[in-house]
């Protein structure tokens, strides 16, 4: 059973958090993600969950950190300066293997910038925003719909692959309204609890190791220095730091396949669009006035780790075209993966690309 | 049990240096808490980064070594997610009040059932011998070496005027008393700030006058004045010198606490 609800997108995320099972949630006010943040903490309470607003974003990333080793699918949602300041603890909850979803429904940056205005201006910051080598998942809904359902999956990876998982969307996903379809149950699949007489950091074959959970009885040492696999500190040891990095990175870019999600519309086309997150929305309709199937499309849920076997499947492919809200942040990461033209499509200050722009993009280049 | 059994040992030796006053500081608290008769599985140590904030690594229980000065954020999360946890968080000075400051002065307002140990040693020891927000005026470190120019946070009024519900000082010398203070803490529901001043031969003492490790240990045990004393002498109009600091219980009350078991 289904039904049917016209949302906000911050409210269907916050709903996909709850059907996943968030039982936590610590976060700061900030336009435009706020919605996210009151409708947890109406519901949390009222689900035998936790609301907490705390004293910035350092300390929503910490205190989501901390719940989550206590066993709780736990979130935070923000935007870009809120962002900024979260990466101190994104590099903890990475280098500690933390289990953790971060919204940025992304505004206009650099600084304050924009507060109400949509923008795609984090998408490297998300992968690369702490220091040091890590790699994470970042997911990038279109639709209301997809505020729900990739929230919702956002758990499910960060707790297969114990790693912060980012929704990254923007101001337009997270406060249009449009129909979307609730399903009434959302499959979870529970982190993998560590197995007794296994040490704390000692990978699987698939290089995640198994969680110990506080309070189990696991004596778990968690800590941000590099460690072994007791999880002991061992910070002078090149060796120990230059498998436990490697193996941080590993775990998510062995697993690119099975993390991507993405949909190929057109895969003859010579000519290609490649979009995430708003900007879909107007290479849809350019598609919609075109239906002669000259156009083709990949359209990325997942952007890290960024899903590079997908382009291959364009075969004919002449020229990719990515209208982003910023000055070419995944434009950059694809040029690195194909050998035909790449054009950025910047577009900034808050306003989508109009299909007649796109339309003119597809010209200057025939 | 003792609080030898909280020990993780095959993580020793530690870190300290010799004549360090923090191993103290943890005996006691593990003392309190051994006391207490927690249950290791049901017993959490955060901390922050610093020389303090690797106890945690040398206690047998689940740990949680976090970032620099959050160590109070990431402890909220852990307790308002498993309030049954019983958590401990171990800090400094530098950690605590500079750093941390905001994270500080909100747990405390908040009043989030969670037992903190300071351990002040009035500068940054782990980086060398910085300047911390406690290092007293005129002192020296190595960025502030013609004496440091400002002046000092009291921690403990800090946290009373931010609204914990238990705040006491004691030092390195006061074990006893500091073991109690702790216990003390342990049974308060709500925020629970003790300050332990203690000697950092290295890095402190060696810049400051210290030569030996007693040196500074007989100045901490001099230099603190019983709450009572202090009080008697201000109603007698005496003026309390400004090198000494207050130790003893300082705050006990009752606010309405967050995360406490039910």
């Amino acid at each position: 059973m289904t039904r049917l609800e016209f949302w906000q997108g911050n409210t269907a995320c916050a709903e996909g958090a709850l059907a996943a099972g968030c039982r936590f949630f610590g976060g700061y006010p900030i336009t435009p993600s706020t919605e996210v943040a009151e409708h947890m903490a109406v519901k949390l309470p009222k689900m035998n969950g936790v609301f907490v607003q705390m004293e910035d974003e350092i300390a929503s990333m910490a205190a989501i950190i901390g719940a989550s080793w206590t066993g709780a699918r736990a979130m935070t949602a923000t935007s870009g300066p809120g962002f900024s300041l979260m990466m101190e603890n994104i590099g903890y909850a990475a280098m500690t293997e933390t289990p953790c979803v971060i919204v940025n429904i992304q505004r206009g940056g650099p600084s304050t910038g924009q507060p109400t205005m949509a923008a795609q201006g984090d998408m490297l910051q998300c992968r690369f925003g702490s220091h040091g080598d890590y790699s994470v998942i970042a997911l990038c809904p279109a639709s209301v719909q997809e505020m729900y359902e990739l929230t919702a999956r956002a758990f499910d990876l960060a707790d297969r692959y114990r790693v912060p998982v980012f929704l990254m969307a923007d101001e337009i996903v997270g406060h249009m309204r449009e129909r979307i379809t609730v399903p009434d149950k959302v499959g979870q699949t529970p982190r993998r609890e560590l197995d007794r007489g296994v040490l704390p950091f000692q990978p699987d074959a698939d290089l995640v190791p198994g969680f110990a959970t506080f309070g189990k009885g696991y004596g778990v040492h968690v800590t941000g220095l590099t460690h072994d696999e007791r999880g002991y500190p061992c910070a002078t040891n090149p060796g120990v730091h230059a498998a436990l990095v490697r193996r941080l990175v590993d775990k998510i870019e062995n697993a690119r396949t099975a993390i991507a999600d993405y949909d190929i519309i057109n895969p003859d086309a010579e000519q290609v669009f490649v979009a995430y997150g708003a900007p879909v929305r107007t290479v849809q309709q350019v598609l919609h006035d075109r239906p002669d199937g000259m156009i083709g499309f990949l359209r990325l849920r997942t952007v890290w780790p960024f899903p590079e076997h997908s382009l291959k499947m364009f075969k004919n492919a002449k020229v990719f075209f990515i209208p982003e809200l910023n000055m070419g942040q995944i434009a950059r990461e694809i040029e690195r993966h194909v050998k035909v033209p790449v054009v950025s499509l910047p577009k900034l200050g808050g306003d989508l690309h109009t299909p007649p722009e796109l339309v003119a993009a597809l010209e200057a280049h025939r | 049990m003792t609080f030898e059994d909280w020990f993780r040992t095959d993580r020793l030796p530690h870190i300290y240096c010799a004549g360090c006053g923090n191993g103290t500081i943890i005996n006691c608290t593990l003392s309190a808490v051994d006391q207490m008769g927690w249950k290791k599985d049901d017993t959490v140590f955060v901390s922050g980064i610093g020389c303090s904030s690797r106890a945690p690594g040398y206690i047998v229980t689940d740990s949680l070594h976090t970032t620099h000065g959050r160590a109070l954020a990431f402890a909220t999360g852990v307790k308002l997610a498993n309030p049954v946890l019983n958590v401990v968080v171990f800090t400094g000075d530098g950690d605590l009040a500079a750093i941390g400051g905001n994270h500080f002065i909100h747990a405390c307002r908040r009043n989030i059932d969670l037992t903190v140990v300071c351990m002040n040693n009035q500068i940054y020891g782990m980086t060398g011998g910085q300047g911390s927000p406690t290092t007293p005026w005129g002192c020296l470190s190595t960025t502030t070496p013609y004496g440091c120019a400002e002046p000092a946070f009291d921690l403990c009024e800090l946290a009373i005027a931010a609204g914990a519900n238990y705040v006491a000082r004691w030092t390195s010398y006061h074990v006893k008393e500091l073991e109690k203070a702790v216990k003390a803490g342990l049974e308060t529901p709500g925020f629970s700030f003790i300050e332990a001043m203690t000697q950092c031969p290295t890095n402190f003492g060696r810049r400051n006058k210290f030569k030996q490790v007693a040196d500074q240990v007989e100045y901490i045990k001099t230099h603190a004045l019983l709450r009572a004393k202090r009080d008697r002498m201000i109603e007698q109009g005496e003026k309390v010198p400004d090198d000494f600091f207050v130790i003893g219980e300082l705050m006990r009350r009752k606010r309405p606490a967050m995360g406490v078991k039910v």
